[in-house]
């Protein structure tokens, strides 16, 4: 491959320099108060070692929790609207994994699908990734499943995976050749023998996802959801670690004065989140609003974007409470007969 | 007897409907699941990986539809029982807790009474790692302290773990989430995460079990268990009277009686 490099491992000192020169923030899973969590490093050392994965995913980084739409004054007669400094920092995400690369995929479907989103473009425009291949998975994952795979190369615009002593980096974008003009110096050619496969983890297909997607409309009825959701407390942690999961609410804060129109995270498996104004809830209980969570993503994304909303990253397994396990639910619902 | 044994023995002969208890599920970790059926019992556990409450489970409707639920319980499942039952959310005919000791033996404890008489018994202290945190917390000036929760709130997403974890916040419309008039912000800003947690501290002193669920279940590693953990030991100091104690309390915070020693309140 012509885009095949090798990196020292030394070498990455010179690159997150030759990156912050370049005044790029440089986002990085951290052990910040002995939590796994995306935060702005400085140096390579300050990156977790052995981290799998975040907790939360990389999302936030051009979907925020919280952000603010539009502010607005309050004058006798008159009402000034004042659109918000949009912050999109040029950002480089770093050691994030093929999975969560590949979700902005997924968040880009719906934020460009009509109009097209101010705040995550502006953002997006300003990012770049360079993601990790995964030498190690969980029994959460199952990105093979889905599409992907511990060394997918989607939605990353440079890969480095592990070696020896350094890494192999596939350069893959525009944006990625731009950051190898940086620091071109640590980007030698990979050697002639370097076989990516052999240095990946091995993630089982555990289902098939064509099959359940084709066969999901028939099983509507089914009392799988029902069974599957039982333990299942209605919380919103699985949405809100989703790299995927793009739902949001639109919040008023304001006064007599002024005030200010905010975007926040929304989950489908809160009981308000399909609540009607007429006190109507078409998602009643949590078996419809789990059934809703596995549909939204494997039935009505492909239908009406071509694509998965999931891409097999299992922090939502990692961060239920009661182990809602996505991946055993697709595969029961994979071979349900009805 | 041990859980599966109890288990098969009480679906046999239809004294409960389902059995509450746990299996192992991801990585090892211990999940609850809900055993209808006598032939189903064999996979239970019941260790120290089983920490959740599954007293949370008694107030909801899909899992009350099952029918009478017995459910696998540590010291903490049956106070929040009992609190339930003196909350008037559930009817001590409605469930069968089953106290596990820890050589995996089963107890059953049919009526408030037996529970009640159970937990005088067993013992049931702050976990060492929490005590400990407690403790430094308290040893904290205000501002060191008030500095520690902006940073550990700083990382709430409202995701509602907490709150949906937590067996004693059973209400069908939480305040959090009521529009209209709006209380709290629901934005997980600085704000609306303070005053969310606030409002789950205060509504929870003298109410908490300290299963320590809240804790656990929060996403991100915030210890939020804590604040209700000491809100609930104010409660206690204040007034003499730990949750779940009875299935016949009256909530200290909102008991009014005209012979009350206290002036202020008549």
């Amino acid at each position: 491959m012509a885009n095949l490099y090798q990196l020292s491992s030394t070498s990455l000192d010179a690159l997150f320099a030759a990156l912050r020169a370049d005044g790029r923030r440089i986002l990085a899973p951290t052990d910040r108060d002995g939590h796994s969590e995306l935060n702005p490093v400085q140096t390579p050392a300050d990156v977790a070692r052995d981290c799998m994965q975040t907790t939360l995913s990389a999302k936030g980084a051009v979907f925020p929790k919280v952000e603010q739409l539009l502010g607005y004054r309050l004058a006798p007669g008159q009402v000034q609207l004042a659109d918000p400094e949009r912050r999109a920092e040029p950002t480089v995400l770093f050691g994030i994994r093929p999975c969560e690369a590949a979700g902005f995929q997924a968040l880009d479907a719906v934020f460009n699908w009509d109009t097209r989103d101010a705040f995550f473009n502006a953002r997006m425009a300003n990012l770049a990734v360079i993601a990790m291949s995964c030498t190690r998975s969980d029994e959460a994952c199952f990105c093979t499943s889905v599409g992907g795979g511990p060394g997918a190369t989607g939605g990353s615009d440079i890969l480095l995976t592990p070696t020896a002593g350094g890494y192999l980096a596939e350069v893959l974008s525009d944006r990625g050749r731009a950051i190898q003009a940086l620091a071109p110096e640590l980007f030698s050619p990979a050697p002639a023998d370097a076989h990516k496969a052999d240095l990946l983890a091995q993630v089982p297909v555990a289902f098939d996802q064509p099959a359940l997607t084709a066969k999901l409309p028939a099983l509507f009825d089914s009392p799988l959801w029902e069974e599957q959701s039982l333990r299942c407390l209605g919380c919103g942690a699985c949405a809100f670690v989703c790299p995927t999961c793009v739902c949001f609410d639109i919040q008023e804060e304001g006064d007599k004065q002024g005030g200010r129109r905010l975007r926040t995270w929304d989950a489908c498996g809160f009981s308000q989140f399909t609540l009607h104004a007429s006190g109507h809830n078409p998602r009643p209980t949590q078996a419809a609003r789990w059934r809703q969570r596995v549909y939204h993503k494997f039935s009505i994304y492909p239908d009406r974007y071509g694509q998965l909303g999931c891409v097999g990253c299992g922090k939502c397994t990692r961060a239920c409470p009661v182990d809602m396990n996505l991946r055993e639910h697709l595969l029961q619902a994979s071979q349900a007969q009805r | 007897m041990d859980v599966n044994e109890k288990a098969k023995q009480l679906l046999e002969a239809g004294t409960v409907q389902a059995v509450a208890g746990f299996q192992t599920g991801t990585r090892g970790v211990r999940r609850p699941v809900f055993l209808r059926r006598a032939e189903d019992t064999g996979r239970m556990v019941f260790d120290p990986g089983c920490r959740q409450n599954l007293a949370q489970y008694a107030t909801r409707t899909p899992v009350k539809r099952l029918g009478r639920l017995a459910l696998t319980l540590r010291p903490s499942g049956i106070r929040a029982l009992l609190q339930l039952m003196a909350e008037r959310q559930i009817q001590e005919p409605d469930v069968l807790a089953l106290a596990v000791d820890p050589d995996g033996q089963v107890t059953e404890l049919a009526t408030a009474e037996a529970m009640e008489a159970h937990l005088a018994l067993t013992a049931d202290p702050i976990p060492a790692e929490d005590q400990a945190l407690m403790d430094r917390l308290d040893r904290m000036t205000r501002a060191e302290r008030w500095a520690f929760w902006r940073n550990e709130l700083s990382r709430c997403i409202k995701c509602y773990a907490c709150r949906s974890s937590c067996p004693m916040c059973y209400c069908g419309q939480c305040t959090m989430d009521c529009n209209r008039p709006q209380w709290v912000p629901p934005p997980s800003h600085g704000l609306g995460n303070l005053e969310y947690h606030m409002v789950r501290a205060m509504h929870l002193a003298g109410r908490c079990v300290r299963c320590g669920d809240c804790g656990r279940a929060c996403p991100v590693g915030i210890p939020i268990h804590l604040l209700t953990f000491h809100t609930e030991a104010a409660v206690q100091a204040q007034f003499g009277q730990r949750a779940g104690a009875s299935a016949k309390l009256d909530y200290a915070l909102s008991t009014f009686r005209p012979d009350d020693q206290e002036t202020f309140i008549r």
